[in-house]
């Protein structure tokens, strides 16, 4: 059961926390906003990084993180 | 128009837009008609074409919103603007069998800046919408019905899921609801007569050139779904040679180009070249026109186009139109071709719609197929016309 | 009551009330100065994040303490209607009744922020906003009822506090600020 993160577009404003939170998935663009390393939008969350990525989500200050199985 | 009884199922492939069947709709049950569109083969016709019987299957168990999706944003598309010109109760029977199946709380037509209201709606709710290119699409649209901004919302819950009132809700294209109607009436096989066995029916397309004079009958015409774009050609009055290549699903869509004209406008056919038959838009380009140039124009138009809402996109288009209006002129740094390879890569799938991506199909189908006009303009010539009107 | 218990939950409670006031300060600077999404003092972004909101909580730990000590000191007359209820108690009601409004702002957005995930991301900034309103209540409030106002320590606790949010929104609102580190358009929140 793959569990995948997922950036809600229209509220998201390159605060930035959850690429710091998750430099393994996560790049800066050039604009600041999340990039996936992996190049799917939604990028899968290994077992390991499962704690840290429920840290992101309840961290971004818009809420525009998601955890989806 | 004229209104017998019932008559004989239509023989050719002028469905949509001939004379009303007459007579009221017959009423099906939702299983019943799930059934039927799974065997008719129906997908829509509003550039998705995403199979008809699912969408209905898919709605929650509670009482869903059915909306009508006439808004027709793209200004090359005339065909929902021509259907509910000629063929008004063909929409509205679509409705009136959806509203018997799903007994929704609400039945909407939302229709668009250029397409007329029917003259008879029959208690269903009409509504003009503000218009643009973005606000056609489904969450846009449904945004927009729940009385907030024509911009596109989080596609991470549907609007089979929640949508118009909170409620599920079942957007289908005009023209789509016209087929439905017909499908209903005269049956599967009946639909199935015309077209391919996996792609059946037939469907509108919008016949535009970039120069008056391509086209002897430019508009709207029906053709069968699988036709050989040379005979679309043909029933337009175009002369082949005097086509440059030509825009096959508007400006999200890609391009044929001039030698390839025997493509069949269908899935299968259409695939090579990175196209879909759409929402049936078939745009002749001239062979006097510099491609890149009346690409730059619809990529700064796209760009202008954006809903301003996801940052990808927001930042992207604009720099992606630049670039491109850069490699219009001749003698262009050849280092635009992998910055705008790179500007693909980061708007693709990254915003709340397709508007990024659809953009990115048609600069990339840009580049591939006049790949040897890109050379020239490198290598500093063009031997097309660059008019110097105000960008678009 | 003994004498000294009397005194001890009296210093507790103007302790804990001057705690927290630092302690929403350092939350509200942090706030301001995040607000982009900007890295400081080495925190980087989600550092500075947590802090915030971990200076936010002690700040609400610590006017739980103050209440609780000053409820149960006699010397205070701090009766439990004076809680919710602003500008009715005896001892020095205005400036009592600001502490009171700074909890009922408190409480509210305190709720909110919890409850973030369920009233969604515009009704958790509209409410958060009214941070911009607790904080100079509460400065109001310590100033007006502590009897330590005026001394030289309080004062120099109270001038720091006021410096640093007026140093946080002059620099918020300067014209460099707009530069994230990034160049980018601005979003049109539409919705």
């Amino acid at each position: 059961m793959t569990t995948r993160l997922h950036v809600d577009w229209t509220r998201c404003d390159g605060h930035g926390s959850c690429v710091e939170l998750l430099p393994e998935l996560l790049v800066h663009d050039e604009w600041g906003f999340p990039l996936s390393r992996t190049g799917e939008p939604d990028a899968v969350v290994p077992r390991q990084l499962d704690d840290l990525a429920r840290r992101a989500v309840s961290a971004c200050p818009l809420q525009a993180l998601r955890l989806r199985s | 128009m004229t209104v017998t009884s019932v008559s004989a199922p239509p023989m050719g492939e002028s469905r949509l837009l001939a004379d009303h069947p007459g007579g009221p709709v017959p009423q099906v049950d939702l299983r019943s008609l799930v059934d039927l569109l799974t065997r008719a083969g129906l997908t829509g016709r509003g550039g998705a074409g995403f199979p008809t019987a699912r969408k209905l299957a898919a709605l929650d168990g509670r009482r869903p919103v059915i909306v009508g999706n006439a808004m027709e944003g793209e200004p090359l598309s005339h065909k929902d603007a021509v259907l509910l010109q000629r063929s008004p109760g063909l929409v509205l029977d679509g409705l009136d069998i959806l509203r018997h199946a799903l007994r929704p709380s609400r039945t909407v037509l939302a229709l668009g800046a250029r397409v007329p209201t029917p003259p008879d709606r029959r208690g269903i709710e009409v509504r003009r919408l503000a218009d643009s290119f973005v606000a056609g699409q489904e969450t846009a649209l449904v945004n927009q019905l729940n009385g907030h901004d024509p911009v596109p919302t989080d596609p991470s819950t549907p609007v089979f899921r929640r949508g118009v009132d909170g409620r599920p809700t079942l957007v289908l294209n005009a023209e789509t609801l016209a087929q439905l109607a017909l499908v209903v009436r005269h049956g599967a096989t009946w639909f199935r007569s015309q077209g391919l066995e996996d792609d059946p029916g037939t469907f509108l397309i919008s016949l535009t050139e970039s120069v008056p004079g391509l086209l002897d009958h430019p508009g709207v015409l029906e053709a069968r779904r699988g036709v050989p774009l040379r005979e679309v050609l043909r029933r337009g009055g175009a002369d082949p040679g005097r086509v440059q290549a030509v825009l096959l699903g508007g400006y999200h869509g890609a391009w044929i180009p001039g030698h390839a004209l025997d493509t069949s406008l269908s899935r299968p056919g259409l695939a090579p070249y990175g196209a879909t038959p759409g929402a049936g838009i078939v745009h002749l380009l001239d062979q006097g026109a510099c491609p890149l140039d009346v690409a730059a124009r619809v990529t700064a138009y796209l760009a202008g186009q954006s809903a301003r809402q996801c940052g990808p996109c927001l930042n992207g288009l604009p720099h992606m139109a630049q670039t491109m209006r850069r490699l219009a002129r001749p003698g262009a740094d050849p280092r635009l071709l992998p910055e705008l390879e790179r500007l693909q890569v980061l708007v693709t799938g990254r915003g709340a719609c397709k508007h990024p991506d659809g953009t990115v199909r048609f600069v990339a189908s840009t580049l591939r197929v006049f790949d040897r006009h890109v050379q020239e303009h490198l290598r500093g010539h063009c031997d097309k016309d660059h008019p110097r009107r105000a960008a678009r | 009551m003994s004498a000294t218990l009397t005194t001890a939950l009296w210093d507790l409670g103007r302790g804990s009330g001057v705690a927290a006031l630092v302690a929403f300060t350092v939350s509200l600077v942090l706030g301001i100065v995040s607000r982009s999404g900007r890295e400081a003092l080495g925190l980087g972004r989600f550092g500075i994040n947590e802090v915030h909101r971990t200076a936010a909580l002690t700040g609400v730990g610590l006017v739980a303490v103050h209440l609780g000590s000053l409820l149960f000191d006699p010397y205070a007359q701090l009766r439990v209607v004076d809680l919710a209820f602003p500008f009715l108690g005896s001892y020095r009601p205005l400036w009592l009744g600001l502490g009171t409004l700074a909890v009922d702002l408190l409480a509210v957005i305190t709720v909110v922020s919890l409850l973030r995930d369920k009233v969604g991301p515009r009704v958790f900034k509209a409410v958060h906003w009214a941070t911009y309103a607790l904080w100079p209540v509460a400065l109001a409030h310590s100033l007006g009822t502590g009897t330590d106002a005026w001394t030289l320590w309080m004062d120099t606790i109270a001038a720091a506090c006021v410096a640093s949010v007026i140093t946080a929104v002059t620099w918020r609102t300067s014209p460099s600020f707009a530069s994230r580190g990034w160049t980018r358009a601005p979003r049109q929140v539409a919705r």
